[in-house]
């Protein structure tokens, strides 16, 4: 097989908000066709370290290779900050986010915020970005709102959207966060449904979950966090089934 | 005194424009805007209260004509109202004849007239609409204690309005500071009088109108002070308890 | 139209200045507004600052001293920078400040201050996390904003921006003070003139409610617009 470049990886990051240091140093590497997922209690700082690997948030130390481009970093009064925002944008473009909270754009019908940026960032043809984008709502089983607002959609409805908006970016790896935990739950299997569908089909994804169904049966690794450090990190069998450290067993076990 | 003034004169020592003399200029600029701006609140906050209650009037015949006047009035500039009121006044039947035309002919009462029907109408609109947000479990309790609708309004509709007015209100009284500089187009001597005075005699527009927007700015943050403080003193029970 | 002692066509004449006056000033006002808005949401201390004094002298003094500060002083100006070119550098220029370009840029720098402030709460009022979503798909900043952060504002600002409007349309009123031809300006020579003040002055305050209420109806129409996809689910 040729020897394709690794779609994401990152070395080392490091986060600090004030005072307190959120990530301690976390390394993490998904090649083609992975499913990651990370898992932690609150505050473990998981979101935190999905929203380094687009940078939403600017790690303040550790290196973030997107296709085998690795991004320039420079140091400013404020921090450190991407040395070139165009190669951010080029990388995020790459990878695609799905959010807790949807975020789809309330301006915009549902096929409006599916086809923006693949019109305006990927510079596709109108007439194309508009068929692509109403198979991806065939598939996520939408193809009837097309033309409705967020507003009036339900939270899954939305939910399902964003994934199709995310999916018309052709991204090389799909950052999932906590894509099911602002849903009522009769909502979230729709949801669910869709991702493992995704990850079935060999897409490259990386997940923040609390879902640990669907971490157990999708993932091909699993990452538990803890206080910003990975604590355990494996198969979900090692992880999931056979846990070592005393608080991933705390973690797991039954709460009611 | 005698100490200030020499402290003044020799403040004012080689100043061209800044005279003892145009100083008393800006003085009583400051004495007629005070006038004009104080009374023209006081006699339109009197009339907005019972405008406001009309206006929420459930008889048509009531509120048209309330709702009429505050359109007309807070739709229109107040340069145009002073000029029709100011240019008007004459061609009012017999006025001249009557003993009120010696004040009526001076600039100042014109005035005074257009602002307190301009300030009225915003003022009413202001209360109609405090009135109006006045929550319906505190007068349905005050009906079912059997208050009669106009106790009602007296004792629990009008006081929280008020309460509930007062920050619209104190931008209203700022609005109308600043609204009176118009009085110096109708050759009245207030701040921005004195301030144009000053400028056409020693053609120095910097300083004059400098001089006068330093006194705005002042008076704006007199009142907006002075309102803060009523909002901390009367809006006190709207804080959450536990608020700092 | 009427004749009007023949002040009819001047009358009708003015009330184009007013408007055109009116909507040039507010462009500008809007322009500054969003600049002045984008300075105070800076971390840039000086920008911040700059655009802090801005809004809180604006708002401190009434806008007739300051059109005067500006017409009278602007021309002032003026003469001692063109004074200046000409013992320095030889060059032979006057500028003219013109009564219009004056109010425009008087009216427009007085609203901008206000328009700073309902835009800077509109912005703030936008869902950041539609902004990151738009960061997140690879847009740049100015994409973000023209795409997203722009008319998501919008309909928050529309409300603010149709009441600055409102009171921008009256204060235009003023610069018959600094010697403009506005209708209140004609229609206040004529009644001068003529004796007559309702003659004149009536049909003007009926041009500005005219003026007024289709505005309103058109800022109703823009609401929907942008409104659209806001809670009627």
């Amino acid at each position: 097989m040729a020897d394709t470049p690794i779609p994401l990886e990152v070395r080392n990051i490091k986060k600090r908000f004030g005072d307190t240091e959120v990530l301690k140093g976390l390394s993490l590497q998904a090649r083609k066709g992975d499913v990651i997922t990370l898992i932690g209690a609150s505050g473990s700082g998981k979101s935190t370290f999905l929203r380094c690997m687009n940078l939403l948030e600017q790690p303040d130390e550790g290196d973030l290779i997107v296709h085998g481009e690795e991004i320039h970093f420079k140091q400013t009064r404020h921090g450190r900050e991407p040395a070139d925002w165009k190669q951010v944008v080029r990388m995020r473009a790459k990878l695609s986010m799905v959010f807790q909270s949807f975020n789809l754009w309330a301006h915009m019908t549902l096929l409006e915020n599916i086809i923006e940026a693949p019109i305006h960032v990927l510079g596709v043809p109108r007439k194309e970005a508009v068929e692509k984008a109403r198979a991806l709502l065939d598939r996520v089983g939408l193809t009837e709102r097309a033309d409705a607002y967020p507003a009036q959609m339900s939270g899954g409805q939305q939910q399902r959207g964003a994934i199709a908006r995310a999916l018309a970016m052709d991204p090389e790896v799909m950052l999932f966060d906590e894509p099911t935990s602002a849903l009522d739950p009769e909502l979230v299997g729709d949801v669910l449904k869709v991702m493992r569908d995704l990850a079935e089909e060999g897409r490259t994804m990386v997940v923040v979950t609390h879902e640990m169904g669907f971490a157990r049966d999708v993932s091909s690794q699993v990452i538990y966090l803890h206080q910003g450090l990975i604590e355990e990190a494996g198969t979900p069998q090692d992880v999931l089934v056979n846990p070592t450290s005393p608080r991933l067993k705390q973690f797991l076990a039954p709460k009611y | 005194m005698e100490p200030l003034n020499q402290w003044l004169a020799a403040l004012l020592e080689g100043n061209v424009i800044f005279t003892p003399q145009t100083l008393g200029y800006y003085w009583t600029g400051l004495v007629t805007t005070a006038q004009l701006v104080f009374l023209s609140l006081l006699v339109g906050l009197v009339l907005a209260v019972p405008l406001a209650i009309l206006r929420g009037s459930k008889h048509r015949w009531i509120k048209l004509p309330v709702y009429f006047y505050t359109y007309v009035f807070r739709g229109t500039p107040l340069l145009v109202q002073l000029y029709i009121i100011y240019y008007g006044v004459v061609f009012v039947d017999g006025i001249q004849q009557s003993m009120f035309w010696p004040i009526l002919k001076e600039a100042f009462y014109p005035a005074l007239i257009a602002f307190t029907l301009n300030t009225a109408a915003y003022t009413t609109e202001i209360f109609h609409g405090a009135i109006k947000a006045t929550s319906r479990g505190e007068i349905e309790a005050a009906r079912a204690y059997g208050m009669s609708q106009g106790l009602t309004m007296r004792r629990i509709i009008l006081p929280s309005a008020f309460r509930r007015a007062l920050p619209a209100y104190g931008n209203e009284v700022i609005f109308m500071l600043h609204a009176s500089a118009i009085a110096s187009v109708v050759t009245l001597m207030d701040i921005t009088g004195a301030a144009r005075f000053v400028y056409a005699r020693y053609y120095a527009p910097f300083e004059a109108f400098i001089f006068a927007a330093l006194i705005y700015l002042c008076l704006t943050f007199m009142i907006l002070y002075f309102f803060r403080y009523l909002e901390k003193r009367l809006l006190a029970h709207l804080k959450p308890l536990n608020g700092t | 139209m009427l004749d009007l002692h023949g002040y009819g066509p001047r009358l009708l004449e003015g009330a184009g200045v007013t408007i055109q006056l009116a909507v040039l000033s507010l462009a500008l006002a809007v322009l500054l507004g969003l600049l002045t808005a984008s300075a105070k949401m800076s971390r840039n201390w000086l920008l911040h600052r700059t655009a802090t004094l801005y809004t809180t002298l604006i708002r401190g003094v009434p806008d007739l001293v300051l059109m005067m500060l500006l017409f009278f002083g602007g021309q002032i100006g003026l003469n001692m920078i063109t004074d200046m070119l000409y013992d320095r550098f030889g060059v032979d220029w006057y500028i003219d400040l013109n009564a219009f370009v004056a109010g425009v840029i008087t009216i427009g720098f007085i609203f901008g201050a206000y328009m700073g402030e309902t835009f800077r709460g509109a912005f703030m009022a936008v869902d950041h996390g539609q902004i990151e979503a738009a960061k997140a798909y690879g847009m740049g900043s100015w994409l973000v904003f023209r795409r997203i952060r722009f008319p998501l504002m919008m309909r928050h600002a529309l409300p603010g921006l149709s009441n600055n409007w409102m009171v921008l349309l009256k204060t235009t009123a003023l610069v018959s003070v600094i010697g403009l031809s506005d209708m209140v300006r004609v229609a206040a020579e004529a009644s001068r003139a003529t004796h007559e003040p309702f003659t004149f002055l009536v049909p003007v305050a009926i041009i500005y409610l005219l003026i007024a209420s289709v505005s309103e109806w058109l800022f109703a129409r823009l609401q929907k617009r942008y409104n659209i996809g806001f809670g009627e689910r």
